[in-house]
């Protein structure tokens, strides 16, 4: 479904990437662990159309979407919830939703999402007339998540949806990034809290200094001597 | 107590044309983080667009007062798509320095174009003064409020409940996830740049009828006085700048009142230094910090 290859992204003079190459089936979850500065979040926000490659490609269904903006790639189906939140403050929770599905024309079927994001977190619409500024650091997760549900994509970008939360909070966060993917949607999750993310996933990659180093099931990973001690504590 | 109900019906005519300027800076502002020096002489442009259609296509008040607002909205949407966009990814001062690089073109183009000599704007609507209460009130101060608080109505509506108002707001304090979500940067800005411009266009005239004057220059002060406004409000805040355009409109004429006419324009900055060190976000700015 999604294809990049010999991915390469700067800033100025700094390689953030460097020849990256991955790729997702539709239906899998596929995560990407890595530490602080390995490139996640660059490489998603290339592949979402904030930054353009320097070099190498990415494919979507088929279609070379490098060059594409960022609304024509929400538009074809992929949605980012990006590091930190980054829920749109001063807004309620609400409109912050609605914003999710601001290229979607058909009012009945933003209601229906409307209905469905709530289902997943019933707190927003306990919330939902609420500034999003005042919600707690998981409930703007949750917004966040919802407000990227609500363009309905195929493929959802997660970039670290357990920063900075409990851990009781991460596991709820786990189990509906689970649910979503049950009811279809395709999900490239990236984390550092790489033991939860490796048990979901269908497969993963470990990205240092803008590169893969590892590729494998999210089980292989899991038990390779090297990932225990770099990221999972020994 | 009369001399004081006079001064206040005097100032928030005036305040209230302060108020539909600043809304343009504050709005700007708030999207792009720049200081449309400009602002003023798009104001300058609605109160020629005013004078021509009125004198030569003979349109009435509002049909003058209308296209002024649209030939003002296109015209703010070109200044941005032409000067401001090609700098989008650059150094603020770059835009700043543009942006006053603008307001001299449109100044001295306009001087060049029309001549600089004031002219007397047509009077499109008959003045009628009303006495009441021992306050004389003209239908031109009535309309002037009217229509001005009319607007700032309908700009809040747009900004609260419309999908670009909303998307102007979610760009305004997030660009970047505004994008994630699909909005389109560049019309966004431009939808903002077209609700200032009108907004100006609409005072410009609005002070044709009111000052019976109107020059290429005449952009210059207001313009400022409009920015101060905006800043006291609070930069970014749209209620607050209303609330600043009404404080500097009553400000200015209670000087006026009590025979400092000479210092109107420096009480304006005094007021502006004082509530900047006293509220240094202005009275509706949020105290957060600033994202760099
Ligand atoms: N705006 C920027 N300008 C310059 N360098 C940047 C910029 N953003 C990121 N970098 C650099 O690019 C590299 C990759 O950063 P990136 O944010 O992609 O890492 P990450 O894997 O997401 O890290 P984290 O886990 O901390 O979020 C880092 O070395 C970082 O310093
Ligand atoms: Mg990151």
């Amino acid at each position: 479904m999604l294809n990049v290859k010999d991915l390469v992204v700067n800033y100025g003079a700094i390689q953030a990437v460097k020849r990256v190459s991955f790729n997702v089936q539709q239906g899998e979850i596929v995560t990407l662990i890595g530490a602080n500065g390995a490139g996640k979040s660059t490489l998603l926000h290339t592949i979402s159309g904030l930054m353009r490659p320097a070099s190498g490609s990415i494919t979507y269904l088929d279609q070379p979407i490098q060059k594409l903006a960022a609304p024509k790639i929400v538009r074809a189906g992929i949605s980012q919830v990006p590091e930190g939140r980054h829920v749109f403050p001063g807004l309620s929770v609400q409109e912050n939703l609605q914003m999710g599905a601001f290229l979607r024309q058909d009012h009945a079927a933003v209601s229906q999402a409307f209905e469905e994001v709530y289902t997943y977190f019933p707190i927003l619409k306990k919330r939902r007339h609420q500034d999003a500024a005042t919600l707690s650091g998981g409930e703007q997760q949750m917004l966040a998540m919802g407000r990227a549900l609500m363009a309905k994509p195929k493929l959802m970008l997660l970039d670290e949806p357990s920063m900075g939360l409990a851990p009781l909070f991460i596991s709820e966060i786990f189990d509906i990034i689970q649910a979503i993917h049950q009811a279809g949607t395709t999900v490239l999750l990236i984390e550092q809290n790489a033991k939860q993310a490796l048990k979901v996933a269908d497969r993963g990659y470990v990205l240092a200094s803008g590169q893969v180093k590892l590729s494998g099931t999210g089980a292989e990973l899991l038990a390779t001597p090297a990932v225990q001690q770099a990221y999972l504590g020994g | 107590m009369q001399t004081f109900g006079q001064q206040l019906i005097n100032g928030l005519s005036l305040g209230s044309i302060y108020a539909l300027l600043a809304l343009g800076y504050t709005m700007v502002y708030g999207i792009i983080k720049l200081i449309n020096f400009a602002h003023g002489d798009i104001y300058m442009l609605g109160a020629f667009w005013g004078y021509y259609s009125i004198s030569y296509f003979h349109f009435n008040f509002w049909l003058a007062l209308f296209s002024a607002m649209v030939v003002c909205a296109i015209i703010g949407v070109v200044i941005e798509y032409f000067a401001y966009r090609p700098l989008r990814h650059s150094a603020r001062i770059t835009a700043l320095i543009t942006a006053i690089g603008v307001s001299f073109l449109l100044e001295n183009g306009m001087s060049y174009l029309v001549g600089a000599n004031a002219r007397s704007f047509p009077q499109a609507i008959r003045v009628v003064t009303y006495h009441w209460l021992g306050l004389r009130v003209s239908n031109i101060q009535l309309l002037i409020l009217g229509t001005a608080c009319a607007l700032m109505i309908l700009l809040e509506v747009i900004i609260k409940r419309t999908k670009m108002g909303k998307a102007m707001r979610a760009v305004s304090v997030d660009p970047e996830a505004a994008q994630l979500v699909g909005i389109n940067l560049n019309q966004t800005i431009s939808f903002t740049f077209a609700l200032g411009s009108a907004m100006a266009g609409a005072a410009g005239v609005l002070i044709g009828l009111y000052y019976n004057s109107i020059d290429p220059l005449m952009g210059m002060t207001p313009g400022i006085k409009a920015f101060v406004a905006a800043v006291i409000g609070g930069i970014g805040s749209v209620p607050g700048a209303s609330l600043g355009g009404f404080i500097i409109g009553l400000l200015e004429t209670a000087v006026q009142a009590v025979g400092l006419s000479a210092y109107k324009d420096a009480v304006v900055y005094f007021v502006l230094i004082v509530i900047l060190l006293v509220l240094p976000a202005g009275i509706f700015g949020k105290r957060t910090r600033e994202k760099v």
